[in-house]
Parts: C-alpha cells; structure tokens; sequence
C-alpha cells in the first residue's frame, strides 16, 4: 500500500490558510480561519484511519481491505462540535456588530490604561501626577477631602459610623485649633498637611 | 463495594448532564430552577466524597461504559487523584452555586437578563470537568473539555454587554485554537498507536520512537498549557476572566485551568513517564510564576491582579510536575486543591467587595475595613492564605514544594525554590497593595459617581447612586463566601490528611500499574 501524497498536502494547506486568517483582527475571517483548520484537523484524523476509499464495513475477506471506522465517529464528533461552535462565534460577531458597529478584535481598555499610566500608586504620592480624568476630588488626606466624610455610605456597623463622624469632626476641630489651615479656603490647591509633615 | 464504586463512578457525569435538561424544562420558574441545581450539585457533591473515600480505600477503579469491552468502549477511571479533584471541584461548584443565587435574588434579575439560561449551562459546565476528571480515554477527555469550554463561552458572555463580548472574543478564539491543537494531537496519537485509550496508550506510547514521543507529548502539552494558562500561552486569561460576573469569573478562575493542570498531570505521568520535557516545564513554570506576578504588582483593579496571581500561580503546580518526583506531584496536588480553594474564595470575597464599593479600582476604592469589618476579613483570611502566611494552607503547599525541589537539587531546581519565594513575597505585595488602599486607608469623597460606572460598565451590579447607597451584602452571598473561608480553613487544620492523600496520589500516579490494572484487570492487552 503506497500513502497517499494528497492528503497531507491538503491538511498542510488548509493548516496554514486558516492560521494565516486566524491571525486576522477582523472577526469574520477569524471564523473562517477557524473552519478551515477544523477541517484540515477532520482531514488529518480521517487520514490516520489507513487508505482512501475503502469503506469501513465488516465482512471482509482480507484485512487490509477494510478502514478503520474509529477515526470516521471521532470525525464526525469533532464535525458537530466545530459545528456548534461555529454558530455561537457566529452569534457572538453579530452581537459585537450590534453593540459597537464593528467586527474587528478590540483592545483591552484597562490594558491600555495600565500600559500607559505614568506611575503605580500616583496619586498616594501626588495626585497632579495623575491624568486628570483619573484624579479623584481629594486625595484622602486633605483637610478638604477629609477623612471618611458622612457621605451616607451605609456602614454595616451602626456604632462604627458613629465614631467615624466623632472622629472626622473632632479633627477638623483640631486643625482648626492648631491654626496651620484655614477653615475657610478661596479656591486654590488642596492642603497636604500629610506632605508637609 | 466494588459493584457501588461502578454504579456511582458514571453520576457526576450524568447527574449534572440529567439536571441541566430538568433546568431547561422548568426555566420559566426560577425558584423550582435553583432548586433543582442546588440538589443536583449536592447530590454530585455527596457521591464524589464517597468516591474518594472509596477510592482512597482501595485504590483505583474503572468502568466500561455500555458494557462494551476495554479495549472498544470507553473507560471512566476513579482513582485517588481524579476522586480527589471531583470532590474539590463539587466543593467549589456548589458553594458558587449558592453565592450566584444569592446575588441573582438580590439583584432581582430573572426577568431583565436571561437567567434561566444561567443554570442549565452551570450544570453542563460541571458535567463537563467532571467527565474531564474522570475520563479513562484520550478521546472523551476531549469530548469532556468541549463540554465545559462551550459552557464556559456561555457564561463568561452572559447577557452579551459590550465588555464581556469583547473578552468573550479572545477567550473563544484561544480556547479554540488550544481545542484544535488537542484535536490534531489525538489524530496523530491514534496514527501512531492505533488507540485513545490511555491505559492502552500507556503501554503502547512507550514503544515508538523517541523523536515521535516527543512530538506527540508537546502537542499535548501546548493544548494544556493552553488551558491551564502556562507561560507564554498565558496572555488571554487576564484579559478575559475580570469581565464576566462574580460567580463565574470565581469558578472559571478556581477550576478550568486546574482541569488543565490535571490533564498534563496525566499526560507526564501515565502516557509520557520518562520526563523527556521536564526540563523545559521547570523553565516554564520559573517564567509563568515570574512574569504573573510581575504583571499583578502593575494592576490597579482587584479583578485583574487576582487574575494575575492566577496566573503566577499555575507555576507552582507545573514546578512539581517538573521535577517528577513523588514529593513533587504531591505538592502540586496539595497546590491544586488549595488553590482552587483559595482563588473561588478571593474572586467571591472581590464580588463583595465590587457589591459594597460599586467597583474594584482600588484608586476609587477606600475605608472598606471600616465600612464593613466582616467583609474585610472575608477578604484578609485568604489573601494571606494566598500569599502563603505560616500556618496557613498556602504556606504548606508552598513548603512542600520547596522541599521537593531542594530534594531533586541541581541548578534547575535551586533556582525555580529561589523564584518561588521571590514570587510569594511580591504575592504579598501585590495583596497589601489592594488591601492597604481599599481596605485601610480613609474613603476619599466620591463626587463623580458617574466614574464608578465609567470604570467597568459591564460589570452589571450597582451604577447609579441611588443602587451604591442600597449596597448592602445580601445574607446568602455573605453566607456562601464565608463558608469558602471556612473550607480554606479547614484544608489547613486537615491538612495533614489532606497532604496524605495527595502523597499517595502521587505514589499511585508514579506506579502506573494501579491505573493499568483497574483498566485490564490482570490481563495487559498490548
């Protein structure tokens, strides 16, 4: 029995077409890209089964008359699966389509935020090093901002909160007393009494 | 005994499969729904534990399914290892289950996103690595981790927001391309060989030469390392797990890529025993602890850096696979199980966190530990666990690990024990960063409420205002993360039986002729 040069050359052609398209940032040509090698993997099992063209059907009087039928029901496993698949991708491309009018891969927002970000923890440092739209209203630190401020976030721990508002008036009144901030500010920057210290 | 063993081996398969169908019956009312999956997973819950039991007992067993004779039907195989993952996963799966109704009820959202499709694909899910867990043949693996990806797909795009199809694209696209790769090495296993079963292949695989064993056993690896998230075949995970919902993101993180690690566990151990690759995974394992931590300490959301350290720590369980040694694969085992115990309960922990804060940017983030003491703790307990503070699981499996690698010796190992301390202290940093600015330190005024939604629009708990300031835990999700604790905690007061099981796990793995015997009997069949 001589191997057939025909299929190996098949599954390697359809092997590199469908990575070439896989590799594609539009989504449909990923998909395409996905059925092609679906199916030179079909083709390649199929080929692990003996020779082309003989039928996987018992009697026979000699045995290598006979294919193998186990790759055939793997095959067939593999075709419905990919099937599958298929039409959820397909769904999925539909619904990208719907929801930002386009079907190319889309960066990772938050990956690009980091990637590009001046500095880790920026802003327990110096919030001017933050972007602007990143810089939050205080820093956590200012006199302004102030510490746990009774912004009505519920507290789990009814006595808990009360002491934190204790605590934040009690302060203010201290900075108050102390005199190194003004109670009353024009604008202007926030005070870093931490900093300073 | 035995004839229970073979009665209850095939229902952590079909139990989930049988539940998935009656969820899809009764999807139009959500309370029968809960229910039913709530009793389906107990139920798969109560049969892995005595699976193991019977298992640790007595060792490993198999079942032909149909009837059908070895080496033409399919084999389901129990034996310490897969009994153990069964239970650990079941574990996991049913305590989500609970924390995902807790937060479906209290979000009230079975009439605006499709949640009756959430339970019937849950169970597919389990049914899948259950069947990953338990196969005895190439092939059905296969099948088993189809199963669970196209689950998974599901899931991770639920409701279909901008955010989650856009992740969901790029885990789909590498999951399919690592189901692919699998694909094509089973064609070329069975040209080769004439066989999937593994039992079989065992014996035969041994035979071929040594440039096809090689071939064979990387293209097998590749499709793992795919799944179980290795460096360098790492990059999608980070990218699309933080997006999809709390629950799910909690399971995908605890479980898929262990069921990864599980299939190259079997790969280096029954079918490619001579260790041809080891070398290169212990590289492999430097690089994946190395550069996942690295990218954690770099992230600003919880989501993210947990999924980071995800990543890092998959290294630790290929480390003992590498060195392929009993001491080894028993760590890696007693890694295993801890982990996935510990990710799920970070994940839920960070669920809450998003619940209460209305976001898990921890620049946005702040006074938690004041806001809500029981919530910090829920999240300190395994954040230290994670980061592997003595006496806690983490710390053992680690000092297990250690002792593995200090026992093989040579350069290889000494330097992977001297990155696994480097990575368990960054791990410590990159934990007492999120602690320190959403825990500790004093919530600066949030002006912009709009940012918070900003942030993460698709995370589809509370946006607006009105929703942050009604954030309270809800009963069940509160009850359901603290039990994980409690389970985290209890793998290390156990953690002396726990580790034995794992030691004779290993034992069995490195014989082979448990796993061969149970399959053929007394009889090898060449």
């Amino acid at each position: 029995m001589t191997p057939t040069v025909v299929l190996p050359v098949i599954v390697a052609g359809l092997y590199a077409a469908g990575v070439y398209l896989l590799l594609d940032r539009s989504l449909t040509r990923v998909l395409l890209g996905f059925l092609l090698l679906g199916n030179a993997t079909n083709v390649l099992l199929l080929s692990a089964g003996g020779v082309a063209g003989l039928a996987p059907i018992l009697p026979v009087d000699d045995e290598s008359e006979i294919n193998d039928p186990l790759p055939q029901a793997l095959v067939l496993t593999a075709i419905v699966i990919t099937f599958g698949i298929s039409a959820f991708v397909l769904a999925m491309i539909y619904r990208s389509w719907r929801l930002v009018r386009d079907e190319v891969v889309q960066d990772d927002a938050e990956d690009l935020r980091v990637a590009t970000r001046e500095e880790i923890d920026a802003d327990e440092r110096d919030p001017e090093l933050l972007s602007p739209a990143d810089r939050g209203p205080g820093d956590g630190f200012s006199v302004e901002a102030g510490p746990h401020p009774a912004d009505g976030t519920p507290s789990d721990d009814v006595g808990l909160e009360l002491a934190q508002v204790e605590a934040a008036e009690n302060e203010s009144a201290e900075a108050r007393a102390v005199g190194d901030v003004p109670p009353t500010r024009a604008g202007g920057e926030p005070a870093h009494r931490e900093e300073e210290h | 005994m035995e004839d229970l063993i073979r009665v209850l081996t095939p229902l952590p398969v079909l139990l989930p499969l049988l539940g998935a169908a009656g969820a899809l019956l009764v999807g139009r009312h959500p309370h029968l729904q809960r229910a039913l999956s709530i009793v389906v997973l107990s139920g798969v819950l109560a049969v892995s534990v005595s699976l193991l039991f019977m298992a640790d007992a007595q060792g490993a067993t198999s079942v032909s399914v149909g009837g059908w004779p070895v080496p033409l039907g399919i084999v389901l195989v129990v034996d310490r290892l897969s009994a153990l993952m069964l239970v650990v996963a079941n574990t996991v799966t049913l305590g989500v289950l609970v924390f995902a109704v807790g937060q479906g009820v209290a979000d009230g959202d079975e009439t605006d996103t499709p949640l009756s499709i959430f339970h019937p694909t849950y169970l597919v899910l389990v049914a899948g690595v259950s069947n990953a867990f338990l196969a005895g043949d190439l092939f059905n693996l296969y099948v088993g981790f189809e199963v669970l990806l196209a689950a998974s797909y599901v899931l991770l795009t639920l409701g279909g927001t901008a955010g989650r199809i856009r992740a969901g694209i790029t885990y789909v696209v590498v999951s399919l391309m690592s189901s692919l790769v699998f694909l094509a090495a089973i064609g070329l296993v069975y040209a080769a060989t004439g066989t999937v079963n593994m039992a079989q292949l065992a014996v035969r695989l041994g035979d071929l030469p040594e440039g096809t064993q090689l071939l064979l056993q990387s293209m097998l690896l590749v499709a793992f390392g795919i799944k179980a998230a290795v460096f360098p075949l790492s990059a999608w995970l980070p990218d699309s797990y933080p997006t999809a919902p709390a629950p799910v993101t909690a399971v995908f993180a605890g479980l898929l890529t262990k069921v990864g690690v599980y299939a190259i566990i079997r790969t280096n151990t029954l079918l490619f025993p001579d260790g041809a690759l080891d070398d290169l995974l212990l590289w492999a394992a430097l690089a994946t602890m190395v550069v996942g931590i690295l990218g954690a300490v770099a992230q600003t959301d919880v989501k993210r850096m947990l999924s980071f350290t995800l990543v890092s720590h998959i290294g630790y369980m290929v480390f003992g696979i590498a060195l392929g040694t009993t001491a080894g694969f028993a760590g890696a085992i007693f890694y295993v199980v801890h982990h996935i115990a510990i990710q799920t309960t970070l994940f839920l922990a960070t669920g809450l966190v998003e619940r209460r804060g209305g976001t898990t940017n921890t620049e946005k983030l702040g006074g938690l530990a004041k806001a809500s003491p029981l919530l910090a703790i829920l999240f300190f307990v395994p954040a230290m666990n994670l980061a592997g503070i003595p006496p806690l699981s983490g710390f053992i499996g680690k000092l297990g690990l250690l002792e593995a690698g200090v026992a093989v010796g040579g350069v290889g190992p000494y330097v992977l024990v001297a990155g696994a301390v480097v990575t368990s202290l960054l791990t410590l940093v990159a934990i007492a960063r999120v602690w320190g600015r959403a825990f500790w330190r004093p919530r600066a005024v949030d002006t912009a409420e709009e940012d918070v939604a900003a942030v993460r629009p698709a995370t589809g708990t509370a946006t607006t205002t009105e929703e942050l300031q009604a954030a309270t835990l809800p009963v069940t999700m509160v009850a359901a993360t603290a039990g994980f604790v409690a389970i985290t905690v209890a793998i290390t007061v156990f953690g002396g039986t726990l580790y034995g099981v794992a030691d004779r796990a290993a034992a069995d793995l490195l014989d082979r002729t448990p796993y061969l015997e149970s399959v053929f009997g007394d009889r090898v069949i060449e």
